[in-house]
């Protein structure tokens, strides 16, 4: 295990550190102390392994992570595990806005809840909210999987195009051509195994669907009042 | 018995034949006109301003013996790696998808042959390109399409993009006809679709949020990369004053003459600034803030030819970009197309529908037949051949108002042919010492 303490090792050197790492290291534990609501911990990671945060940490936790496994114990400032690639990133507590925003892959499991654009134009990341989520979630998002224990708020899915959204509770509204659809055996598959992977104690059978009614695909006069 | 005289035909000048056809073309379709290009109405320009060259008080250099520099670095106020460019001329963002891949091959080839950069757009970096471009920016959009953070390292700069010129506070259009198998995958998008990306960032709001933005890009790429941050000309003294605030190291600053792959006319036509009207404020921030020469400031938008490009470094810029000439060096526009420009219900030089996908001279098109039009060694010498008159222009009004670098031009060298492009440029206009604004007559 190794161990950075922020209150005495510059940001710079800290990411450096965890992004030297190759493929192959044996270094593969690594706990970084004191992250009092710094921002870009563990950014920019490539490399299979395994990063513990002991505390709170502010925007772009483990933005635009690879392969690595970051684990925030805290809540997580905004943007967290922005435009991720691979990997997994989890937060023991809550999530600002705009987490898991614009990701490409990885698993991001949010304990807590997820403020508002939660899964913002995600392509292909998966993000499981153990709580509610806030308005304007899943905002042209474009493919990958939201699965929400908790309630959405407004807007749900305003403008997305094939991205997946499974909500337990109740959604506040739902935005432009974001419609409840079958959950046919296929979601259940995905489903479960999110739930599974995400340690989530909830029952797929419980959630519904939505996703994108794909009206707005190529525009028609007739729908310009939808935007 | 005598005819009773008649009037003329008299069009109005309100309704011109050219705003009815626009009315009538709305009403039968229900729908905006959507074009590319930039601006095409008449504005105050870089044609305004004259230099003054040498007299009893100033000297010149020899033409052809004496050495006037034309370099430029971009980044040198954080980044470990700033940009060396042998001209003060980059070639602005085009999107892989807006145009053609040979097209952008063409781009790459043609400003690594000048010494200069080619710019990414929306839609991320392809390999053909990053192999042809010795420096290539990286454009950071909204949208984040094709964003990864293997591309952002590969870049020799990152270039966060707020607005363009054709459309402040506009996100980019990218219709059905161009959304090839390629170019969704590379979007994450399903085929054929209308893509309309955001025009907001989508995980930051304001430039304390964009700082930190900045600081984590800077984390990622090892502090080795200069970040530019593009605005469209709209409010050019605070947009340049938070860019610094926000932590860039060069500004590019992008007039409503700057084109667009495709966008609302009513959008290019009617919001944003003229380049002319941009640059003195951008600068005048930056002397304000003691960056100016430290942030880098970059100006697009209708520049052509080194006169331009003299004009704009004498009001105070380190180097221009251009993208609508680039095109047209490599074959957009060309009237050798001009029966099928004719096809298509209009001309050679007034063709603007880029988005359609129907570019008879196969750039702004993903038709794989049409594209074959391009060569890209060719198109890319043409080019270097058009970035080496442009420099050499440039060269030859700068020594002859006595400067051994272009960068020495300033606004002393120039005067205005116009009390509009005076006030803009704030030189005097032509024969008399008044500065709209700024002294008496």
């Amino acid at each position: 295990m190794q161990t950075i303490d922020l209150a005495t090792t510059p940001l710079r050197e800290l990411n450096a550190a965890l992004q030297a790492q190759a493929a192959t290291t044996n270094q593969t534990e690594w706990l970084i102390e004191n992250p009092k609501g710094a921002h870009a911990i563990a950014v920019g990671l490539d490399a299979p392994i395994e990063v513990t945060v002991n505390g709170p940490t502010g925007y772009y936790c483990a933005g635009m992570n690879k392969q690595a496994t970051v684990h925030v114990k805290g809540s997580a400032g905004p943007g967290v595990a922005e435009n991720m690639m691979s990997g997994t990133v989890v937060i023991d507590g809550d999530a600002s806005q705009y987490a898991g925003a614009t990701g490409h892959g990885g698993l991001l499991v949010i304990k807590g809840n997820a403020s508002s654009r939660c899964g913002i134009s995600m392509k292909g990341i998966d993000i499981v909210v153990y709580g509610n989520i806030g308005h304007m979630s899943a905002f042209m998002a474009q493919t990958g999987n939201l699965v929400v224990l908790g309630d959405a708020g407004a807007n749900l899915g305003d403008s997305l195009y094939e991205a997946r959204l499974f909500v337990r509770g109740s959604v506040k509204s739902l935005g432009s051509d974001c419609v409840e659809k079958e959950m046919r055996p296929e979601h259940i598959a995905i489903l479960k195994d999110l739930l599974e992977r995400s340690g989530a104690d909830a029952k797929p059978e419980d959630f519904k669907r939505y996703g994108s009614a794909r009206t707005l695909y190529n525009f028609h006069v007739d729908h310009a009042g939808e935007y | 018995m005598e005819k009773t005289p008649h009037t003329l035909p008299r069009e109005s000048y309100t309704f011109s034949s050219a705003v009815n056809a626009e009315i009538r073309r709305a009403a039968a379709t229900g729908i905006y006109d959507i074009r590319g290009a930039g601006t095409k109405r008449h504005l105050p320009h870089f044609d305004d301003l004259l230099f003054l060259g040498a007299s009893m008080s100033r000297y010149p250099l020899e033409g052809y013996r004496e050495k006037c520099d034309t370099s430029v670095t971009l980044g040198t106020r954080f980044a470990k790696k700033p940009i060396e460019l042998k001209i003060p001329i980059t070639i602005a963002g085009m999107s892989f998808g807006a145009l053609s891949a040979p097209a952008k091959e063409a781009l790459g080839r043609g400003a690594t042959m000048a010494g200069t950069s080619t710019t990414t757009g929306d839609g991320g970096m392809t390999d053909e390109e990053r192999g042809h471009s010795e420096k290539l920016v990286y454009q950071y959009l909204p949208s984040r399409y094709g964003m990864n953070p293997d591309d952002l390292r590969r870049a020799d700069a990152i270039e966060v993009v707020i607005g363009q010129g054709a459309k402040p506070g506009g996100g980019g259009m990218l219709l059905g006809q161009k959304i090839t198998q390629r170019v969704a995958d590379m979007r994450n998008l399903p085929v054929g679709i209308d893509q309309r990306s955001a025009c907001r960032h989508p995980d930051w709001t304001g430039p304390d949020d964009l700082e930190i933005k900045i600081l984590e890009l800077r984390e990622i790429t090892n502090w080795e990369k200069p970040i530019y941050i593009k605005v469209g000309g709209s409010r050019p003294y605070y947009d340049t004053a938070l860019a610094v605030k926000a932590g860039a190291d060069v500004v590019v600053l992008d007039g409503m003459q700057g084109g667009t792959a495709a966008t609302q006319d009513v959008f290019i036509e009617n919001v944003g600034l003229p380049t002319l009207a941009c640059i003195r404020p951008a600068v005048q921030a930056l002397q304000d803030l003691g960056m100016h020469r430290k942030v880098q400031l970059v100006v697009s938008g209708g520049i052509r030819s080194g006169a331009d490009v003299a004009k704009a470094l004498a009001l105070g810029a380190d180097a221009v970009s251009i993208g609508t000439a680039a095109l047209i060096a490599i074959g957009e526009l060309d009237p050798k197309w001009g029966a099928e420009y004719a096809a298509l219900g209009t001309t050679a030089d007034a063709y603007d529908d880029w988005h359609e996908g129907r570019d008879p001279a196969g750039i702004t098109t993903q038709d794989p037949e049409l594209m074959k039009r391009v060569d890209p060694e060719e198109a890319g010498r043409r080019l270097r051949n058009y970035l080496a008159v442009m420099t050499l222009e440039t060269q030859t009004i700068a020594r002859a108002c006595g400067h051994n670098h272009v960068h020495n031009l300033e606004p002393e060298d120039l005067v205005a042919l116009t009390m509009e492009a005076a006030a803009m440029a704030q030189v005097p206009l032509a024969g008399t010492n008044w500065i709209p604004g700024k002294t008496g007559l």
